[in-house]
């Protein structure tokens, strides 16, 4: 008994004994405000990188990919059809399926959100490369641009919209499949979803959720204000 | 365009030969161009004109290289462009073309720079050289300079495309149907500045275009190519209005040749009459009035002379017979 009583309580405390806990009313700032700086910020830090690693890689497989494509046009369809088959994936199932390989690792997840940014990444970063109007492509080649200098000061800065377009939906789409990666590593926001799940917890539940989707929106914002500052030319395009 | 004084306009031209230049596509019986030949003196305009199918654009693009001469050889100051490096042939080429092609993502001093920055001019010459050149066809510096191209009109994209080619001051121009996608008036007024530009730059011009009163008025040596890219005539516009070659010349040029011819000359060219009798009591002719248009207003007149005034005085009259026989005069070979 005594030893019992030292090692603390028998039935487990879950560090969560507030009056929010108790009622778990539908929504407790009391409870947010508590655990911001120990569950839910790390939770948003470790999810903001889980997502910054999977579209960075993302975002270079397939940008050499579609340059190749767009040098090599044979390339396309492979390409197309090995993204296009990982996205249909089901993204607990590719997790599940990944688990013998990597193990239940952060590898695991990433190998898993990165397929899902390659067919939106690719396809438009090619569209983009593709988009250069004849016009501008035969003019460049009359005053003697080279292959390597219509790519790097014509086709790539007339890309940018598109590839910033597929940049958004890529990185939305990771911020949310991003919260599954709990089934296989304590991180990110999907833990306290997670837990709150099983918990039947709905503080942290709306807590957790509603910090990805102001995520999501914040990230896609940032890209949209990236976009106007690096292309001011494309907003006029519209307008002319 | 200003008549500013083009500094790095050193008056550079180059001599282009065709020599039996043929070029067919694998799977056509005909050939594009058949067996091309003509030189265009350094520092003039020659006009490729012809319905479509003659393989005008065919014939230019392969003076840059966009097309590959099939047989025969063209030359630019006696070098075979084949042999020259594709990179260095095209820098020295002056390249426009109908929709102009700037670079959106491109302000419009920085499309002007393509070439010099190729070229790897200094910062500031390549600034210097910006500034100059948008003077020169008619733009603000300052203020179009920032601009891009969503921001232009027509006529100014084809200013901007005008410079762009004119960037590093080549010995060589290319224009396929610069001035097709401008409305009438922009076109006309873009036509007469560039004429006026040329006779500073003195640059080596190949013109396309289907249009044969553009080539008329652009050219100095005309070369009407028929379908099949044969080469039906070349010479100056005034020997083709004479002196058409054949049938499908005559076609081209139009029933109104000789209306064409008139309107080659001014009335200032005339030695005109020093009295008329019966003369118009109508509003007087300017010495720069064309033939044509003096034509034209003497029939409105009922036929009777026209008086032509120079700043208040009038200098003399113009009627029917003067220009009949200016017409026969320029017909005899007499400059027009």
């Amino acid at each position: 008994m005594i030893v019992l009583a030292d090692s603390g309580p028998v039935i487990p405390n879950f560090g969560r004994g507030s009056t929010c806990v108790r009622d778990n009313h539908t929504f407790c700032w009391g409870w947010v405000k508590q655990h911001w700086s120990d569950t839910l910020a790390p939770a948003l830090v470790q999810h903001i990188v889980l997502t910054l690693i999977a579209v960075g890689i993302g975002f270079v497989i397939s940008l050499a990919c579609a340059l190749v494509a767009h040098r090599h046009g044979w390339f396309e369809r492979p390409f197309d059809t090995f993204s296009g088959i990982l996205y249909t994936i089901p993204s607990l199932a590719l997790f599940q399926l990944l688990v013998p390989i990597s193990g239940l690792s952060r590898l695991t997840v990433e190998i898993a959100l990165v397929s899902y940014t390659l067919l939106i990444l690719f396809r438009n970063t090619l569209t983009g490369l593709r988009s250069v109007p004849e016009d501008t492509r035969e003019a460049a080649r009359g005053m003697g641009l080279s292959e390597s200098q219509m790519l790097w000061k014509v086709e790539l800065p007339l890309a940018v919209p598109a590839i910033i377009a597929g940049l958004r939906v890529a990185v939305v789409t990771v911020i949310s499949l991003a919260t599954i990666a709990s089934f296989i590593i304590d991180e990110g926001l999907g833990s306290p979803i997670f837990h709150a799940l099983q918990s039947n917890f709905t503080t942290e539940l709306i807590a957790a959720g509603g910090l990805a989707v102001i995520l999501a929106l914040t990230a896609d914002a940032l890209l949209l204000l990236v976009q106007s500052l690096i292309t001011p030319w494309a907003r006029l395009r519209r307008t002319a | 365009m200003a008549e500013s004084r083009v500094d790095s306009g050193t008056g550079k031209a180059g001599e282009i030969e065709f020599r039996h230049v043929t070029k067919r596509y694998p799977g056509r019986r005909q050939a594009a161009v058949n067996d091309l030949s003509f030189t265009i003196p350094a520092g003039e305009i020659c006009v490729l004109v012809g319905p479509s199918g003659a393989g005008k654009t065919t014939a230019m693009k392969m003076v840059n290289r966009l097309i590959d001469v099939t047989e025969g050889e063209i030359l630019i100051d006696g070098r075979d462009v084949t042999r020259m490096d594709q990179t260095e042939l095209r820098r020295g080429i002056g390249y426009v073309i109908q929709q102009v092609g700037l670079f959106p993502h491109m302000s419009v001093a920085d499309n002007v720079a393509t070439v010099p920055r190729l070229l790897g001019w200094d910062r500031a010459r390549v600034r210097a050289r910006v500034k100059e050149l948008l003077e020169v066809v008619g733009l603000d510096p300052d203020e179009d300079g920032g601009r891009y191209p969503a921001q232009l009109s027509g006529g100014q994209r084809q200013r901007v495309g005008l410079a762009r080619a004119l960037a590093a001051d080549p010995p060589v121009m290319l224009m396929d149907e610069p001035f097709g996608a401008l409305d009438p008036i922009t076109r006309e007024r873009l036509q007469n500045e560039f004429l006026r530009l040329h006779r500073q730059l003195r640059k080596t011009v190949i013109f396309v275009t289907h249009d044969i009163d553009e080539a008329i008025k652009m050219g100095d040596k005309i070369a009407i190519l028929r379908e099949g890219g044969v080469l039906a005539q070349y010479d100056s516009p005034v020997e083709i209005l004479t002196h058409p070659a054949d049938e499908f010349v005559a076609q081209f040029v139009g029933a109104d040749r000789a209306l064409k011819r008139l309107a080659l000359s001014s009335v200032g060219d005339l030695e005109l009459l020093d009295s008329a009798p019966d003369a118009a009591a109508g509003p007087a002719l300017t010495p720069d009035t064309s033939l044509r248009d003096a034509l034209s207003q003497i029939l409105t007149e009922d036929g009777r002379p026209l008086p032509v005034s120079d700043n208040g005085g009038v200098k003399g009259y113009v009627s029917v017979d003067l220009l009949t026989s200016a017409l026969s005069a320029s017909g005899e070979g007499a400059p027009a």
